[in-house]
């Protein structure tokens, strides 16, 4: 299990790396995490190889009122520790080892597009956006994708041949949403059977399902749930209320889901588990929603 | 096409021609000899090539040598003491017998030499979430996981 | 005076090495040395018609390409059959190179050497096979049908088929027994396919001057290696030497040789006049080495009101993969260790043994054991079920007493010699195993059950092993044995039996394994056995070179023989510590010497009149030097016992299950080390769960292995392996001088059976298969309670 041979390219800066990127065929090598097993087992073998690791300027995890904007070279474990985003945070914590998050980027995870992986349904519940760049001639162009255009199957993003993606933006949370990331996994650590990631504001509640299809699943439940469905009493009216649609809701989630068998789980109990976990992310997310409004 | 590199492998500048598909667990092992760091499956899940880069736990197994020209690196021929004296995670390893093989124990070593590094007194919790990207086909891990207590122990003492 | 060894948690005299990165495995050998890589089948079942090696000849680096015709008549042929036995009427093996047909994906077709690993396989991509696809038999069911063969000649894919049966005192078979019983049960039970799946693969280095062949091999039998790699290549064994360098796991996949790579690499080396190696990579391993556990068995049961059984019919179906090298050794395990600590009544027992186009299955720590107790087991849980009974009550019915031993199961064990157990204490075990846990006092609820497994183990099997130690003039004694190590602690377990035989410090013994320079005559490591058949011939050996020590100490002290003793690696007489020579001194004396080199060695030499001028330096019947040989071989194996239990959590919503608690009672005789016998057990119990819970081999219906990767092949981390408690019972072997019975395989036996019988009482739902995802859970739900 050895690499193919390819060219290895350093660029310095964002601007040498599309241009190499616009010259040669090649793929970017940016925490290679992903990457470099499947070269290992030979079933990648681009000729040429950018390496983005020592080009300056793609780090930086910058947080602001509207958002936590995270380079390209920012590794899990930064953006863990940074805490700059809960609902980050928490989905990060689900992503492989410590070990592996040392290295392995946000970014890189985006544009590799598992469709078991974590951070594309935190991209898109959130409704954020990636920055791509690429060489236009005669100088750095760089467009906007947002999350909804962004995964486009499995293991394909918008990230076109060319391109770097510079960076991801996540939307911040209002001070009442309440957030929660549900999975199963077979293993710690494991890609997730099945996972649910929640978002529940004083408005409504928005969830992105992975595991479950070729893509991120979101689902927009509107106000069928919201802060009131994560309060503690089960015997209250108002609580029932509450329980009756969380189950609704999870009934919706696993309606909007199409999951595949695999050698790990069926399909049934992949639709199965998409609902359990839903109920539980939104009755936790509402929870904490709810505290919060209450502190 | 080799690339010449320098890596900083145990406070030791160390120089390698090496194309640029070598992976930093090969080139540690055939190009440097040091053969400690080992590979146990070459697609980042086993863990025993785990070396520590500028402090930080990583597979050698999924990093090219070229990438990281000019690090710090440390391997399990580094964690002792310079006179010898194997360090407190050795000594606690030995002691708890938290090897058999000693196949993936390198790369606990190094895992567990920078947990505790960053968490001096880690709970069961998180000493099994610290270790929890680490295989060992042997020990049952609960050796290992008494090990990172002990030696966490063995550090306090000697702090 | 010398602290008691034996039986003392001694620590690891391998762990300095191994903890400072100082450890010797294969690849870490051979700097130097060419690389080698194949080309495998990527088709499970396909005729070789062409292979072009044109594509792959630029490769800068190729030195060489080989395919099967490349090869000389005696290493070109079929690897042979390790262990015939008249029931396995169609034994097959493969060649070391497909000669014209491959039976499984991942047959090695092409051997390429290369100046690095890099460019070997950058050559094996541009090598053209062109294969004409043949119809694979994908399972066991498949197999059985016999419409597609595996093998032409080998109708139905029938390997083997084997019948044992025990009769009632009155001598009625099983099935006679079974219709006369009040009660009857009838079910099948299914078990997956794993693999032992070592850290470190296998690996081969071969060293050739011109005249000797140096072979390293990763693996659990050097001595075997030697004699098939001289077999194989035409040379004399004293122009072979085989080393087993520190080995990063085996659990029963390297006791197979000689693997294809094992000729191939030495051969390759004597061919090309260069250092040879290979190192296996992890997806090498998974389709190119073996495979275990597959087994479908039928089972019948007759029994009492009491739970007593009178009958037991069991009809086992096993794949044993392609090719059969190691013959039926694990069908053979599952159907005579399937009565564990109990009597059957009358027991009849059926194997068929099917070819599939899968990798081969050979043993895997247990061997067949972890079936067997499966289906006993799952037997005494439905009983209990059945008839309301608590399970540990049921099995109690039927347990052998230990007023009972030596107890005769009537049948052949996997060593040819009757099945006789040797010593034990069910009861007792049983009573420390509800005791651990808290068997009477737990509290059942949905979702959290207990469960519980027994079993007994065969350990310790013959022929034989031997030992040699020899005391050197620096007071150092050097241990030798021939079979090989894989992180048993041998070099601690074994230096304990020296030391304590010799009565001398265990700082001055060292011990090597594996090696046939410096033991050739050996088995190898499997059946937990090193520390019974190995450990009792190097106390053996010790034996000898004590009474020689003795011998010549009594000379030089003029004293009796009788009234000596040794302590800290000093001879004194007893009651007379200023009548002392240490044993350096000894071993000086034993020595008679012409030339000296230091001041010690003077004193043996020829004027230094040491010896008395009537007798010949070396006596009649003597040998020079303080050393001794001797071996260990045992009349029949011991049998080892165990019961583990465990409180397993389903979570009612996920299906996700959880073991909680798991404890284990065992007993492998006396204990030499017992931190080494519970690091044995916890890395046994881990395999376990992985087995029970995580680890399945899938091949999909065009006999393509679909999760050849750690990625997919779950094995369980520290997050899924609960605390193991343990407690000790130490009856004795009565077989040997040490009375130990083994416990390498121990720990990994019964944890199949014990999480089924927990998630059964859990769930109230029948669990008859293993492994068990909580998506085979959730399936399992629905159909019982839709
Ligand atoms: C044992 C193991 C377990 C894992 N478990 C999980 C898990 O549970 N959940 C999970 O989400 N992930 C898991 N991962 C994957 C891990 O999170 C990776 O780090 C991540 O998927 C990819 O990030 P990377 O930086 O390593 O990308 P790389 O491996 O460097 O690249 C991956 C792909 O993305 C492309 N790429 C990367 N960055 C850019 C960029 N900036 N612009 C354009 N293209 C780019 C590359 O060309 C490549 O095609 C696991 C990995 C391992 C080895
Ligand atoms: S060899 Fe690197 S993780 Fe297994
Ligand atoms: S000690 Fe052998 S794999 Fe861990």
């Amino acid at each position: 299990m050895k690499p193919p041979p390819f060219t290895y390219h350093a660029p310095r800066d964002l601007a040498a790396a599309v241009r190499t990127l616009a010259e040669v065929d090649g793929k970017v090598l940016a925490g290679g995490q992903s990457l470099i097993p499947m070269l290992n087992m030979r079933l990648a073998a681009p000729a040429h190889l950018v390496d983005i690791n020592r080009a300056e300027g793609l780090g930086g995890i910058e947080a602001d009122p509207a958002g936590v904007r995270v380079g390209a070279l920012a590794r899990h474990s930064e953006v863990e520790r940074s805490g700059a985003h809960p609902l980050l945070t928490r989905a990060l914590r689900l992503v492989a080892h410590p070990v592996i998050r040392n290295r392995g980027t946000v970014v890189g995870s985006l544009v590799h597009a598992d469709p078991a992986a974590e951070l594309p349904a935190v991209l898109a519940v959130l409704g954020g956006a990636v920055r791509v760049a690429r060489w236009d001639g005669g100088a750095v162009a760089v467009r906007e994708v947002p999350a909804a255009e962004f995964f486009v199957g499995p293991m394909e993003s918008a990230v076109a041949p060319g391109e770097l993606a510079v960076s991801a933006f996540f939307p911040a949370l209002g001070a009442h949403d309440g957030v929660a990331f549900e999975e199963v996994a077979r293993r710690h650590g494991d890609y997730a059977l099945a996972g649910v990631c929640a978002v529940v504001t004083p408005r409504g509640a928005k969830v992105a399902c992975v595991g479950v299809g070729p893509v991120p699943v979101v689902v927009d439940l509107g106000d069928l749930v919201n802060l009131d469905s994560g309060a503690p009493d089960p015997r209250a009216a108002a609580d029932l209320r509450a329980a009756a649609d969380l189950r609704a809701a999870a009934e919706a989630v696993r309606e909007a889901t199409e999951p595949e068998a695999d050698i790990h789980a069926s399909a049934a109990y992949r639709r199965h588990l998409v609902g359990v976990l839903a109920e539980r992310a939104l009755r936790e997310a509402a929870r904490e929603g709810a505290a919060a409004r209450g502190a | 096409m080799e690339h010449e590199i320098t890596l900083i492998v145990n406070g030791t500048a160390r120089r390698a021609r090496v194309p640029a598909r070598r992976l930093l667990s090969d080139c540690l092992r055939h190009d440097l000899g040091l053969t400690g760091t080992h590979v146990g499956c070459e697609h980042g899940v086993c863990g025993c090539c785990t070396v520590l880069l500028d402090g930080r736990p990583v597979r050698s197994c999924l990093t090219f040598a070229v990438t990281v020209d000019g690090a710090e690196l440390t391997t399990v021929e580094g964690l002792a003491g310079r006179d010898g004296r194997l360090s407190a995670v050795q000594r606690a390893f030995a002691e708890c017998h938290g090897l058999q093989c000693g196949f993936c124990t390198p790369g606990f070593l190094c895992t567990v030499t920078a947990l505790l590094a960053e968490n001096p007194a880690p709970t069961d919790d998180e000493v099994i979430d610290g270790i929890s990207g680490n295989l060992c086909r042997c020990t049952g891990y609960q050796n290992i996981v008494k090990a990172v207590h002990r030696a966490a122990e063995l550090l306090a003492e000697e702090a | 005076m010398t602290t008691r060894l034996f039986g003392e948690r001694v620590p690891r005299r391998e762990d300095p090495r191994l903890l400072t990165g100082q450890g010797r495995y294969l690849d870490d050998l051979g700097r130097e040395a060419l690389a080698a890589a194949f080309v495998r089948a990527p088709h499970a079942h396909a005729r070789i018609r062409d292979i072009d090696v044109a594509g792959a000849l630029d490769v800068a680096g190729l030195v060489a390409v080989y395919t099967w015709e490349d090869l000389p008549e005696r290493a070109g042929r079929a690897l042979p059959l390790l262990i015939p036995h008249p029931a396995l009427t169609h034994g097959r093996t493969a060649y070391p190179l497909a000669r014209d047909v491959v039976r499984h994906v991942g047959e090695p077709v092409v051997m390429v050497v290369a100046t690095d690993r890099y460019a070997a396989e950058d050559a094996c991509a541009l090598i053209q096979v062109d294969y004409e696809p043949l119809k694979p038999v994908a399972g066991l069911e498949e197999a059985v049908q016999g419409v597609r063969l595996v093998h032409e000649d080998v109708p139905g894919n029938v390997g083997a088929h084997l019948v044992q049966e025990v009769m009632t005192a009155d001598g009625r078979g099983a099935r006679e027994a079974i219709e006369t019983s009040p009660h009857t049960l009838a079910f099948r039970l299914d078990i997956e396919r794993s693999a032992s799946m070592p850290l470190e693969g296998r690996g081969v280095y071969a060293r050739w001057d011109g005249r000797d062949l140096r072979v390293y091999s990763s693996t659990q039998t050097s001595t075997s290696v030697r004699m098939a790699v001289a077999a194989a290549l035409g040379l004399p064994l004293p122009q072979v030497e085989v080393i087993a360098p520190d080995v990063g796991g085996g659990f029963g996949v390297k006791i197979v040789h000689p693997w294809p790579e094992e000729v191939l690499v030495p051969w390759a080396a004597m061919t090309l006049g260069r250092e040879v190696k290979w190192s296996e990579d992890r997806r090498e391993h998974f389709v190119s080495s073996a495979h275990e556990r597959g087994q479908v068995q039928y089972v019948r049961v007759g029994f009492d009101d009491d739970g007593r059984v009178l009958g037991l019919d069991v009809t086992i179906l096993h794949d044993h993969g392609a090719y059969t090298p190691y013959g039926i050794i694990v069908p053979i395990v599952t159907s005579t260790q399937l009565p564990g600590p109990y009597k059957p009544g009358s027991y009849r027992v059926e194997f068929t043994s099917v070819y599939t186009n899968t990798v081969q299955v050979t043993p895997y720590r247990g061997a067949g054991r972890p079936q067997a107790v499966f289906c006993m087991e799952r037997t005494m849980d439905k009983i209990a079920r059945y008839l309301g009974k608590d399970r540990t009550e049921v099995r109690a019915a039927n347990f052998i007493r230990p007023e009972e031993f030596p107890y005769d199961q009537g049948m052949t064990f996997q060593d040819g010699r009757p099945l006789i157990y040797d010593s034990g204490n069910y009861p007792e075990m049983l009573r420390m195993i509800k005791e651990l846990i808290g068997w009477d006092s737990f509290e059942r609820r949905p979702g959290r059950g207990i469960g519980i497994g027994c079993y007994v183990e065969g350990t310790g099997v013959g022929p034989y092993e031997g030992g040699h130690v020899q005391i050197t003039s620096d007071g150092r004694v050097h241990v030798s044995t021939g079979l090989t190590s894989q992180g048993q602690g041998h070099e601690t377990a074994f230096a304990q039996i020296a030391a304590t035989e010799l009565g001398v410090p265990i700082e001055r013994v060292s011990v090597v394994t594996g090696d046939t320079r410096r033991f050739g005559y050996a088995v190898g490591t499997f059946a937990s056995r090193a520390a019974v058949v190995s450990g009792n011939a190097i106390a053996l050996a010790c034996r000898k070179v004590r009474r020689k020590a003795l011998r010549i100490a009594a000379d030089a002290l003029e004293a009796n023989p009788d009234d000596l003793d040794i302590a800290d690696g000093i001879v004194h007489v007893a009651g007379a510590p200023s009548a002392a020579i240490p044993l350096s001194t000894v071993a000086v004396l034993a020595n008679p010497l012409r030339y000296a080199f230091d001041d010690e060695t003077a004193r043996a030499t020829q004027f230094a009149g040491a010896a008395s001028p009537d007798r010949p330096p070396v006596a009649e019947g003597e040998e020079p030097g303080l050393e001794g040989r001797d071996y260990y071989s045992p009349i029949r194996s011991t049998f080892a016992a165990g019961m583990h239990a465990a409180v397993v959590e389903t979570d009612p919503d996920t299906a996700e299950i959880k073991v909680v608690r798991y404890a284990v009672v065992h007993d492998c005789g006396r204990l030499i080390n017992p931190m080494i016998v519970e690091g044995q057990i916890h890395g046994g119990v881990a395999q376990g769960i992985g087995g029970a819970l995580y680890e399945r081999i899938v091949y999909d219906q065009h006999g393509q292995l679909v999760n050849a990767s750690f990625m997919d092949f779950l094995m369980p981390y520290a997050t899924e392996i609960p605390h193991i408690e343990t407690g000790h019972l130490e009856t004795p072997s009565p077989l040997n001088p040490l009375g130990i019975k083994g416990a390498g395989e121990a720990g990994v036996i019964p944890v199949s059976a014990v999480i089924a019988s927990a998630i059964e009482d859990a769930e109230g739902i029948e669990i008859d298969r293993m492994p068990l995802s909580p998506s085979d859970l959730f399936d399992l739900r629905t159909t019982h309670r839709p």
